[in-house]
């Protein structure tokens, strides 16, 4: 716990908020004042309340995704070449973002995704072939951050061995650079420059069923859409497909490490796999999306201007009271969960089928591998926080 | 029973699929779709209610 006042000088980077985000959240939403402010990191407003959380995510005019990171980014000038080059459609505003989505959408649907499922549970079986002999593993960094990446990697059509380096690239721009925009700067470069190159080569030699390919082809209105689009829509998938999962599935298989009478329930009852799955991402929401004020208005009493930042908290709208019943309880079953971890209105996480895909998968193997498991030591977990947050040291024994 | 799906209202959380994979399904662009356009069988509508129950855009209509 943070000893700041979180109603006026609260900080999503504090390592107390990063731990636990939710004794502060808590306290924001049951005060006077549910959407709190702070000048930290360039100043943003903090909303805390479900229906507040989702009218603003649903009001995309007058909050809008011109920046979707809290700390202002570095001098646009530093990026040369690619400063026009943003991460369509998390990115984009009405009109343009319809068809940035549009264009996009069939390669998440849930029919789509499906055919990733058989990869994915390979690849999670072999991981694990990889620690289970030893007893123990780190769920987050040996098993959770392996595997999106890889998934990502199948659908853009670029190599799997590059793994470690994507990962390294996107935790600069969503970890260490997230509070550096000198850091980011250059993860966004190296990760633009990476695709530029693909880019080149699928001009060069066109593939079959190949999403790059496919989306230099496009044509809107008649026209070819423009490569930064193309390379746009890459730096998204790369940057926002990866540590989001790997959040996920790491965050929820700490909750099953300490909690066995779970894991038994999903083992022997295979049918609550679907509940559970949407109650893990209830509870342990990874993502917290940052929007920009269009013009001065007043919002439930917030005096907010034209320029300011918002932070969509979507972890704590998932657990306020007023819409979820025992909202830090996890229920498998859960009845009622209208939960927002992909967000709410046009921006609804265009890969939202294919991370549950990844998460269910990812549980359902280690859990019929490793049924029984717990944590080494609860105080040696490491959380990485901010706008994603998930463990990112985990050890388990088994 | 029967349900049917506000469209300008949804926006692809398929939460309606996962709560009723026998009534809901996914267009294109995973936008959802009543697969059941007439009355709803006995045995899916408490899963109906449940899509209603967890669709974030509010988006479910049942008419009963």
């Amino acid at each position: 716990m943070t000893s700041i006042d979180p109603l006026n000088d609260f900080d999503i980077f504090d390592l107390g908020f990063v731990r636990d985000p939710f004794t502060t959240m808590d306290e924001i939403r049951e005060s006077g004042c549910p959407i709190a402010h702070t000048e930290r990191w360039g100043g943003s407003w903090f909303p805390t309340r479900y229906d507040d959380v989702v009218a603003m995510a649903q009001e995309h005019d007058l909050f809008t995704s011109r920046e979707i990171i809290v700390v202002p980014p570095a001098d646009p000038s530093n990026e040369g070449p690619y400063a026009d080059v943003a991460a369509p459609p998390i990115t984009s505003d009405p009109p343009e973002h319809h068809w940035h989505r549009r264009l996009i959408l069939p390669f998440f649907s849930p029919q789509s995704v499906a055919t990733f499922e058989d990869g994915t549970r390979e690849l999670c079986n072999r991981l694990i072939d990889g620690f289970i002999e030893s007893g123990q593993a780190d769920a987050a960094a040996d098993y959770a951050q392996q595997i999106p990446v890889r998934v990502i990697a199948a659908m853009l059509g670029v190599p799997a061995d590059l793994s470690d380096t994507f990962t390294g690239w996107v935790r600069g721009v969503l970890e260490t650079g997230l509070t550096n925009p000198e850091v980011r700067l250059e993860a966004r470069l190296n990760i633009l420059r990476y695709f530029e190159a693909q880019i080149a080569d699928r001009k060069e030699s066109p593939r079959e069923n190949d999403l790059i390919t496919t989306l230099l082809n496009a044509e809107v209105d008649g026209e070819r859409v423009p490569e930064s689009y193309v390379l746009g829509v890459c730096n998204l998938m790369l940057v926002a497909g990866v540590d989001t999962t790997w959040s996920a599935i790491g965050a929820s298989l700490w909750h099953l490490a300490q909690h066995p009478e779970h894991c038994r329930q999903l083992v022997e009852n295979p049918d609550l796999w679907s509940s559970a799955i949407e109650e893990l991402l209830r509870a342990y929401a990874p993502v917290t999306m940052a929007r920009i004020v269009d013009h001065d208005i007043e919002f439930q009493g917030c005096p907010m201007h034209a320029g300011d930042r918002v932070l969509m908290s979507f972890p704590a709208a998932n657990r306020d009271p007023r819409q979820f019943e025992n909202p830090d309880e996890v229920i498998l079953d859960r009845e009622r969960n209208r939960h927002v971890a992909f967000g709410a209105g046009i921006h609804r996480c265009a890969g939202s089928n294919l991370a549950r895909l990844e998460l269910r998968v990812a549980l359902q193997t280690w859990l019929s591998r490793i049924p029984e498991f717990s944590l080494v030591d609860p105080e040696s977990v490491t959380w990485a926080g901010g706008q994603v947050r998930g463990p990112r040291q985990c050890k388990v024994a088994f | 029973m029967r349900v049917r799906v506000d469209d300008d209202s949804c926006h692809g959380h398929q939460s309606c699929a996962i709560a009723a994979p026998e009534v809901f399904g996914a267009d294109d662009y995973g936008n959802a779709v009543v697969l059941i356009t007439g009355d709803i069988p006995d045995e899916f509508q408490a899963k109906v209610r449940r899509a209603e129950g967890n669709c974030p855009e509010r988006a479910i209509v049942i008419e009963d």
